[in-house]
């Protein structure tokens, strides 16, 4: 080794800042609510082939595989001899984007001295894309929102007139959709920028060597870890609510010298509702969560991500094809890892946490006038909450914490000046984790209501009210979900549906699972629990086998 | 008799506390070692000695200026006060829930930082404001009473209150302080609506949580400070030094401590804006690097970049979002793991680490010989040339290079197959490349072109570092100017008395209501004048206003200056043009047809600062003659070259080295790259210009 494998270093430790920062100004810039407060974002650089070279750490797991494919469709849909200095590249295809139509991705070549060298590629949620609205309830993705192929918004820097005339006629907010499709052309040409000076200053004129250093480097480091992992097959299953019928998801595992294949024949069929995942995403997840246990180090790109090899039946609700609807492809998706962690957890004990409540509780509210003739103006407003996190093997899960996606809430305040509602709790949920050794994380409580004069629509997308988070050798389950108005109605956990004037939703976040024996539990962590109201005298007495006499 | 002329400022750091006193013969400093117990002594003795060196008596001492790292230090250290916290039925675990996001993706172990307040002493009462400012639900009295004699029954030393939308309504927050005070006068009580008004529930409670935590202790210092200080003859008024740049007085800075948090590094800033006028430069980037970490600020026509939210006392390797969030007025820095001692490490895929994990100063790093085994940053750069084993702190300290070799080959070495000095050099380019690219980020969002700014280094490690980090930021120009290593100390002799203001008032441009926002605004000036004139008198003041405005449905807000005058509903056009422009400076484009928003507003009284004396300034100047040489690594030619040695105190105005040069002096080494050379300036200063600038 001399200085240039220093340089190489360099360049590899530029580029992860260089996507850094591309994805800095798109969040800087979005209007989406969830690139903006949430992350749910992408960036990337790629060569010139398509592989993936760097992906900035800002952003949420679902995109981290999705995108790496995404490119390669690129490449192969707009052919290398149709690739122009100044081009701009987009698509939401579900199945050859990120999974759903609301996320938009944007691809532009990046050309040095005059010839090409890469792509620069990044991906967002955007805040409408027509149809039906963001929600389950549609049949088939049709009916889901305009569908953009693969194909060029700008051409040698001109911008198609034809194509952001489309987009503006088929979503609801024409100014913030459009104005997001720039955010991430910006993006992208942000990172170029850097790009430029950084190949300039290492007088390197094409970026097909520091590729291979790069790739070839995180691939080895990969699969040493994975072939340190004994050999062998290993399953898990899981249940989950789904929309209209329960899913069963089944994972077999299995380890062979340095190669990792997670198949999920097995798993249930499509659902007639848009809670199927297309495969870029399912794959997207299942790594994410194997990853986090085997090789949580190694920076993503195609080199690090090949050699976990994910797989599952065609028509199955885990590899969806189309035109089935997969708007909320999210719900199924978060619980992927908790598939995969639970059939690794087999092959390496004490290394993966119990099951959480892992998929979102999402809530975009539509605040409506009761009387429409009032004037009062309509708002949309969204909210991000989590549930508890799985117990750990030697520690407590994390209370409202998001897990697998990296997500973050907004604040109450922000989102009271939003719209015309009421936040009158948002509280962790007492008793809701798992018992354990080490405890699950809890859930939350939340209660909204509209303000005077208003009703308002929800789309539920929430997972684990019937089936709860599993605890881990010995650990028992987080507390299921659950969705009521405050009178005691119970409301679905999926779908579009009403809260009228003057009555409170109340949403019972799900807990995550619990690690070990509760009655491992020390006994002075269990008082110390029920003093910060964790858990409830009875608690501790039913499900840790507290006495009475301990209890002080 | 105390005289006006006669100034002392002292900065209490982690391991020096550090003195400057201003007399009309000049400016002695002096460095002690920091006293954790008994802090107010090492400041005497400070003074003491610099009063002696000066030949000045203590008495004649006209004004104290203050700033310390032991309010941060207590919120790391969490050594603060038992402190209960009353807050709004249903949002008892806001600060425990945090953003519901972890900082880092791929720790299925991370563990998330404790709130200050533990769940059984946040207490709830039921009462609520509506983001307007209207009262959903009244409090009740009878229940506030049973409240507060819990609390007071429950032996708190302290009580912070943080009510939902108290930033737009403090009714509720100011009679339950009323019931607090009444019930326990001698109560340490602290309330969100006077310590940071700002939307944001988090960033609020935490912000007056963390003000309740530490208030007993630093009011007890600064008591003890200020009557110490009497005893020993000093008379003189003492001031403190606060985050956003600017003087309080002591009575302000011990019922608001949280303002205090950042005070020494913003003396840094100052003492670099300082310089930025004297040499006469609009675009700054200061460039602090000690032996933890390093930190960036961009100062602009003179003044720092301020914020009105940051991060105290990060768990997690400094990284964002593992801390404790403050909103309250702060210069703005960006803050890497990257000093002298950071460590070095070898990652699985074979890769050279720097940091964040540091040797500090026990054990040090290896050559110091105090027994640390792991390789530093000030380890490589000794294996590189650039420190004088025989020299390094004025020679206090012995460098023993066999000690950083064996240490560099021992964790470097191995796998990698690296010689001693390839690995050597990938440790210090690694850490100047990390820090490169911080402040090329930073100066990133906030819309600036870097080239375009002049950086001034200092603190011990900086004058090594800044110029290789110039190359790589493509900065022509770099100042390094004289008692670099006192600089907050001296730079709060150059702050202004200032009160920065703000209040969390929601208004959408298109229902303005200039009525209201005048109204807001003269109880701003009203809040912020009075702090002043606490401790400016009767000097004349100016007056800035900061509102922060965003597009109806973005989620964070970007500063905005504006004229600061009564508002008429013509205004609203002003203020759509304020905004856009200020968008395009940061985002390089508008949106139309989008409504346009306000939610904070901040305004700014600072006292008017005498005219900074102009350096003369020198770009050219006689080469010194040829004397001793040394050999150093130049990272840009990858390659030893022989350099020029030159004594600090040799370069007189006018006087040029062309690199490459080292310029030693007892604190620490200035490294001339091949590409630059150095030029003495009038000041003292050392100006630093790429070879290819000016020619």
């Amino acid at each position: 080794m001399s200085t240039t494998a220093i340089d190489s270093q360099i360049m590899w430790n530029r580029l992860i800042a260089v996507v850094e920062e591309q994805a800095m100004t798109l969040i800087r810039t979005a209007f989406s609510t969830s690139v903006r407060e949430a992350g749910d974002l992408s960036a990337g650089l790629f060569d010139r082939r398509g592989r993936m070279m760097a992906q900035a750490v800002t952003g949420t797991p679902g995109h981290v595989n999705a995108m790496a494919e995404s490119v390669l469709h690129f490449v192969a849909e707009i052919g290398r001899d149709n690739v122009f200095e100044g081009d701009v590249y987009i698509t939401n295809d579900p199945w050859q984007g990120t999974g759903h139509l609301h996320d938009i991705t944007v691809v532009s070549p990046a050309f040095h001295k005059g010839v090409h060298v890469g792509f620069f590629a990044c991906t967002a949620h955007v805040v409408d894309i027509g149809g039906r609205g963001f929600g389950p309830d549609a049949n088939e993705v049709y009916e889901e929102g305009l569908l953009l192929p693969i194909m060029k918004l700008a051409e040698r820097g001109q911008v198609s007139d034809v194509l952001i005339k489309l987009i503006r006629a088929n979503v609801r907010e024409p100014d913030q959709v459009v104005g997001d499709i720039y955010s991430l052309a910006a993006c992208n040409e942000a990172g170029d920028r850097r790009l430029q000076d950084m190949m300039a200053e290492f007088k390197i004129d094409h970026l097909e060597d520091l590729s291979d250093f790069i790739i070839d480097t995180s691939r080895k480091a990969t699969r040493k870890h994975i072939a340190a992992l004994p050999a062998g097959s290993y399953e898990n299953e899981m249940w989950v609510d789904g929309y209209d019928a329960p899913v069963q998801m089944k994972v077999r595992l299995t380890v062979e010298g340095d190669r990792l294949v997670a198949d999920f024949d097995g798993t249930s069929g499509l659902s007639k509702f848009g809670v199927n995942v297309p495969m870029v995403y399912t794959r997207a997840y299942a790594c994410y969560g194997l990853k986090c246990a085997i090789a949580p180090e190694v920076p993503n790109n195609t080199g690090s991500l090949e050699p976990f090899e994910i797989t599952a039946p065609e028509g199955s609700i885990l590899n969806a094809a189309r035109p089935a609807p997969v708007a909320v492809r999210h719900v199924l998706g978060h619980l992927v890892p908790d598939v995969v962690l639970g059939a690794l957890h087999h092959c390496i004990p004490e290394i993966v946490p119990a099951e959480g409540a892992s998929a979102l509780w999402n809530i975009q509210i539509s605040a409506r006038a009761s009387d429409p003739r009032s004037g009062k103006r309509n708002a949309e407003v969204l909210m991000f909450n989590s549930g508890g996190t799985g117990a750990r093997p030697g520690r407590d899960g994390l209370s409202a914490t998001a897990f697998p996606s990296g997500v973050s809430t907004m604040s109450v305040e922000a989102t009271e000046h939003v719209g015309p509602i009421v936040v009158w709790r948002k509280d962790l949920r007492e008793g809701s984790g798992g018992a354990g050794k080490h405890r699950g994380g809890l859930g939350q409580t939340i209660e909204i209501e509209a303000r005077e004069g208003y009703e308002f629509f929800f789309n539920a997308m929430f997972d684990r009210i019937r089936y709860p988070a599993r605890g881990r050798d010995g650990g028992g389950c987080g507390g299921a979900g659950s969705v009521e108005l405050d009178d005691g109605e119970v409301l679905k956990g999926k779908g579009r549906q009403k809260v009228p004037s003057g009555k409170r939703l109340v949403l019972r976040l799900p807990g995550g699972g619990g690690y070990g024996a509760p009655s491992q539990r020390p006994r002075e962590q269990v008082r110390s629990d029920i003093a910060a109201g964790y858990i409830t005298a009875e608690q501790a007495k039913a499900d840790y086998g507290l006495a009475d006499d301990q209890e002080r | 008799m105390a005289e006006d002329s006669i100034r002392v400022g002292v900065d209490i750091g982690g391991t020096f506390t550090d003195v400057a006193l201003e007399h009309p013969g000049g400016l002695s400093t002096i460095k002690v070692l920091t006293n954790y117990s008994q802090p107010e002594q090492a400041i005497l003795d400070g003074i003491h000695k610099a009063a002696e060196a000066a030949g000045v008596a203590m008495a004649t001492i006209g004004q104290v200026i203050h700033g310390t790292t032991l309010v941060t230090n207590a919120l790391i250290e969490r050594r603060g006060a038992r402190l209960a916290f009353i807050t709004t039925e249903g949002f008892r675990d806001v600060v425990e829930m945090r953003t519901e996001n972890r900082f880092e993706q791929y720790d299925l172990n991370l563990e998330l930082p404790k709130p200050l307040v533990a769940r059984p002493d946040r207490f709830t009462v039921n009462e609520r404001v509506a983001a307007d400012g209207s009262v959903l639900l009244p409090l009740d009295a009878g229940e506030v009473e049973q409240l507060v004699r819990r609390v007071v029954e429950g032996g708190y030393d302290a009580v912070a209150v943080g009510l939902i939308h108290a930033y737009a309504n403090d009714v509720h927050e100011r009679q339950i302080e009323a019931a607090l005070r009444a019930a326990k006068p001698e109560m340490s009580v602290s309330i969100s609506s006077v310590i940071s008004p700002q939307m944001r529930e988090f960033q609020r409670f935490n912000t007056v949580i963390a003000n309740a935590y530490v208030q007993p202790q630093v009011a007890d210092y600064l008591g003890r400070l200020v009557s110490r200080l009497r005893e020993q003859g000093v008379s003189a008024p003492v001031f403190m030094m606060h985050s956003g740049g600017g003087l309080i007085s002591v009575e302000t800075a011990s019922e608001q401590p949280v303002r205090l948090l950042e005070s020494g590094p913003a003396g840094g800033a100052i003492y670099a804006a300082d310089f930025a006028l004297a040499h006469g430069l609009d675009k700054v980037l200061s460039f602090d690097m000690g032996g933890t970490t390093a930190k960036i600020c961009l100062i602009e026509e003179g003044t720092p970049k301020t914020a009105n939210t940051f991060e105290v006392a990060r768990t997690y390797r400094f990284k964002k979002g593992s801390g404790m969030p403050v909103s309250t007025p702060v210069v703005e820095m960006v803050e890497i793991g990257a000093g002298g001692g950071s460590i070095a490490h070898i990652d699985t895929m074979g890769q050279i680490r720097v940091g964040p994990r540091s040797a500090g100063s026990e054990p040090g790093p290896a050559c110091y010989q105090r027994g640390g085994e792991e390789p530093t940053v000030t380890d490589a750069n000794l294996l590189l040339g650039r420190l004088d084993p025989d020299n390094f702190a004025g020679g206090a300290i012995p460098l023993s290079s066999a000690n950083s070799e064996a240490a560099v080959d021992r964790r470097l070495g191995g796998d990698t197959e690296l010689s001693t000095r390839d690995a050597a050099f990938g440790v210090t380019e690694m850490v100047d490349e990390n820090m490169a690219n911080a402040a090329r980020v930073h100066t990133v969002e906030n819309g600036r072109d870097i080239e375009t700014f002049t950086m001034i280094a200092f603190g011990g490690g900086a004058p090594l570092h800044a110029c290789r980090l110039c190359e790589k930021l493509g900065i022509g120009a770099l100042i390094i100017p004289p008692g670099a290593g006192v600089g907050s100390a001296i730079g709060f002799l150059k702050a202004p008395f200032s009160y920065e203001a703000s209040r969390g008032f929601f208004q959408r441009l298109s229902d303005f209501d200039p009525d209201a926002v005048n109204e807001v605004l003269a109880a701003l000036e009203e809040e912020a004048r009075a702090f002043v004139t606490a401790g400016a008198g009767a000097r004349e003041t100016t007056a800035k206003l900061t509102v922060f405005m965003r597009y109806s449905g973005q989620g964070s807000e970007i500063p905005v200056v504006l004229p600061y005058r009564a508002f008429t509903a013509e205004d609203r056009s002003l203020l759509a043009e304020a905004f856009e422009a200020a968008y395009t400076t940061l985002f390089g484009r508008v949106i139309d047809g989008l409504t346009i928003e306000i939610t904070n507003w901040s305004l700014t009284v600072m006292s008017l600062l005498p005219a900074v004396q102009k350096a003369g300034r020198h770009f050219t100047g006689l080469p010194l003659p040829n004397g001793k040489t040394r050999r150093f690594y130049d990272a840009g030619l990858r390659q030893m070259v022989t350099a020029a040695e030159v004594e600090r105190s040799a370069i007189g105005p006018g006087e040029s080295v062309a690199g490459p040069a080292v310029v030693v002096e007892a604190e620490t080494s200035t490294i001339v790259t091949s590409a630059y050379s150095v030029t003495g300036q009038g000041d003292g200063a050392l100006l630093l210009q790429r070879k290819d600038v000016g020619q």
